[in-house]
């Protein structure tokens, strides 16, 4: 008797907790909240700071060989606004009750999952401009929707996230710029840049919508604001101008402006490539893990070493005290 | 030996005048070092002019659960606001 009773109360509580995200109130930690709402949120929420902390890797590999000082001072403000991404995000997890070492050991596991695009190599300093404009591109659309997300602590962070992600892009861009007013040999280095993130940028949008399972639920939640597909049309769309301007081609030989829909019809994505990078097989899986597994493990000592200071630090003070 | 960096909540005063807003929070080993974090995390693009840090265990926050109680006397209190009274229009400035 009591159970059913239980059960009515949780339905009834579902219904307000939607109906508020439907006025479009915000969701804070401590509000009771659908279990399964708490768990997309801490999938959700960590894959995305794991992404930011990864994504670090592919670009620290050019810091030490940055063309200039004034291309090494900017990659390496990216770089650490992205560990600064990772913090916002990994603390806004935190806030729905699991613990940062937790968050860790799912990314170290591989129970959890990062933006399958760090898994491809960055061979040329190209790479970083490609990044830029392309990946960071992307992903601004992705999370441009989110600072309007039903969590609060969420939503706070993307702001924040937004806010520093443009200057990304446009350094990102500006690479790519100067490169193909450079020598022969720099614009096809621009242009091979180009060829090999093309594809992948198109899949961090995730795969079609009528394979995406998750879209319903993160619909009504507010953590999609628009499909897949029409993320990666809009992505398609704002990108291919951007190629124009600077002499650079689209690798898609079925690239074609559709005057009727007025957006750009594109060539086939290859799924199998990216279910494959998914599932652990792309070029840089395994040393992404090492790299990032490796910092952990090197690092304890410090982070033991800081808390025994810190507390003998403290008992110095009590002792004084006394 | 396994013991984890405690979380710090930190509140950031963006310029002279205005009050300290919290604005995220972060792991560290002890104050100082949240400083130092925070100064690096939330203040990269001349956001702040100061920053408190407080340990996160020492904030005691109400429950929503109990927010019926707390907060709603509060709406049929009309009275506790200028527009309740009733004042002929020649008095200005009140």
């Amino acid at each position: 008797m009591t159970r059913t009773m239980s059960e009515e109360q949780i339905k009834n509580l579902e219904k307000q907790f939607e109906a508020r995200i439907a006025r479009d109130e915000k969701i804070e930690p401590k509000d009771w909240m659908p279990e399964k709402y708490r768990k997309t949120h801490i999938r959700q929420m960590s894959q995305h700071a794991h992404s930011e902390v990864v994504g670090m890797l592919p670009e620290g590999n050019w810091i030490t060989r940055a063309p200039s000082l004034r291309r090494k001072v900017a990659l390496l403000a990216k770089i650490q606004d992205e560990a600064g991404h990772g913090l916002y995000l990994y603390s806004a997890c935190e806030t729905l009750g699991i613990s940062r070492d937790e968050l860790y050991e799912q990314l170290h596991t591989g129970k959890a999952k990062y933006s399958s695009i760090f898994n491809y190599p960055t061979v040329t300093w190209a790479d970083m401009g490609a990044i830029g404009w392309l990946v960071d591109g992307a992903a601004i659309i992705n999370q441009v929707p989110l600072c309007s997300t039903s969590f609060g602590p969420y939503a706070r962070a993307m702001v924040r996230v937004c806010k520093e992600e443009s200057f990304h892009q446009r350094q990102g861009y500006e690479i790519m710029l100067k490169l193909t007013k450079g020598a022969p040999e720099q614009k096809e280095m621009a242009q091979d840049a180009l060829n090999r993130w093309w594809w992948p940028s198109l899949m961090m949008f995730g795969p079609p919508d009528a394979e995406s399972i998750h879209t319903e639920q993160s619909m009504k939640w507010k953590l999609k604001r628009k499909t897949n597909d029409e993320l990666r049309q809009q992505f398609i769309d704002q990108t291919v101008p951007q190629a124009d301007l600077i002499g650079l081609t689209i690798p898609d030989p079925e690239l074609k402006w559709n005057e009727e829909t007025g957006h750009y019809d594109f060539g086939e994505i290859n799924w199998d490539e990216f279910w494959q990078v998914v599932k652990g097989h792309g070029p840089c899986n395994k040393e992404r893990m090492n790299a990032r597994v490796g910092a952990w493990e090197h690092g304890e000592w410090v982070r033991d070493a800081a808390m025994v200071y810190a507390e003998k630090k403290e008992n110095r003070k009590l002792n004084k005290a006394v | 030996m396994k013991k984890n960096w405690p979380l710090w909540e930190i509140f950031v005063r963006s310029k002279n005048g205005l009050e300290h807003r919290h604005f995220g929070s972060l792991h560290a080993a002890d104050a100082e070092m949240a400083l130092e974090n925070a100064r690096d995390v939330y203040t990269r693009r001349n956001e702040g002019v100061s920053i408190w840090v407080v340990e996160s265990k020492h904030i005691t926050a109400s429950n929503p659960e109990n927010n019926g109680e707390l907060f709603e006397p509060a709406q049929d209190k009309v009275y506790r606001h200028p527009t309740f009274y009733d004042l002929p229009d020649e008095v200005k400035h009140m």
